[in-house]
């Protein structure tokens, strides 16, 4: 059973991680991208970490896809990029060679250190049906505990980021001179 | 024998951090090769999905809730690099239309 969760998982993510790369038209790579957060949700449900599931669900493909669709609405939907031409000659075969040499080193190093890591903290607590709510219950501990001046400054980072927006999309007035 | 194979072969921490280094090989060449800001923006997003696959991943294998509260705080900051990213685009757009990233490559208006 896991493994099957795992296979169709993986495969909903492959698949929206290579149509947001090779699908030309903007909307159809933002709904790829959704395909791909919602095989990650599942990931994270299979990973035991059921908040974050949720949370992945309501701000990337809840708030974050929408905001990417909106400004694709906004800047004009007919736009679609010519992906058939290449600027520079040997810029995809570079970047896929790139693409390949990250894979493959991460994923030899994944496999080689795969004995290597070790437990070191208290383990992760599995919800149950007695108690539905630890995971919740565990993450919030950490995050108001041992994280709560990260989590603080956080709420600094998204003022500073929507005063900043406002101020640059703002449209600036043109200044009427007076007529001397 | 399905039944077998499937007890047989249960998803270790290894499996989702192969998948997670194959997602982010993907998004990688997607910001290579792509022009559209919007579409370079979203592959950043998938990278930073691959990030927080991992993160879980060990989360789960070394039984701490810190790689879960980590991946809470990158989504944080996802959310705020997509807003500032995304006024930017379209306060770019709104000058030059139609605008790819070469077009943009001096930083002036």
């Amino acid at each position: 059973m896991e493994l099957f969760v795992f296979v169709v998982a993986a495969a909903m993510i492959l698949a929206g991680a290579i149509g947001v790369v090779v699908r030309s038209h903007p909307v159809h790579a933002a709904l790829s991208l959704i395909l791909t957060l919602f095989g990650v949700a599942v990931m994270f449900v299979a990973q035991e970490a059921h908040f974050l599931a949720a949370v992945q669900v309501i701000v990337y493909a809840g708030a974050i896809v929408v905001l990417f669709l909106f400004v694709i609405m906004l800047l004009g939907v007919d736009r679609t990029e010519d992906i058939k031409t290449e600027p520079f000659k040997v810029q995809r075969p570079l970047a896929v060679i790139v693409g390949l040499g990250v894979i493959g080193l991460v994923t030899a190093a994944v496999v080689a250190s795969r004995d290597v890591v070790s437990s070191r903290g208290s383990g992760l607590v599995t919800p149950d049906m007695a108690d539905p709510d630890s995971n919740i219950r565990q993450l919030s501990r950490s995050v108001f505990g041992d994280y709560v001046v990260a989590f603080e400054v956080t709420s600094v980072l998204l003022v500073v980021a929507v005063v900043g927006t406002v101020l640059l999309t703002r449209r600036v007035k043109p200044v009427v001179k007076e007529a001397s | 024998m399905m039944s077998a194979l499937m007890s047989a072969a249960t998803p270790t921490t290894t499996w989702y951090l192969v998948l997670s280094a194959v997602l982010f090989g993907i998004g990688t060449v997607g910001v290579l090769v792509r022009r559209n800001p919007l579409v370079m923006f979203m592959c950043i997003e998938l990278m930073l999905n691959a990030v927080n696959l991992s993160f879980v991943a060990f989360a789960k294998r070394m039984g701490d809730i810190g790689g879960q509260t980590t991946v809470f705080f990158v989504m944080v900051v996802a959310a705020a690099e997509v807003v500032v990213g995304l006024g930017i685009i379209v306060s770019i757009m709104r000058k030059r239309p139609g605008a790819n990233v070469d077009d943009i490559s001096a930083l002036k208006g």
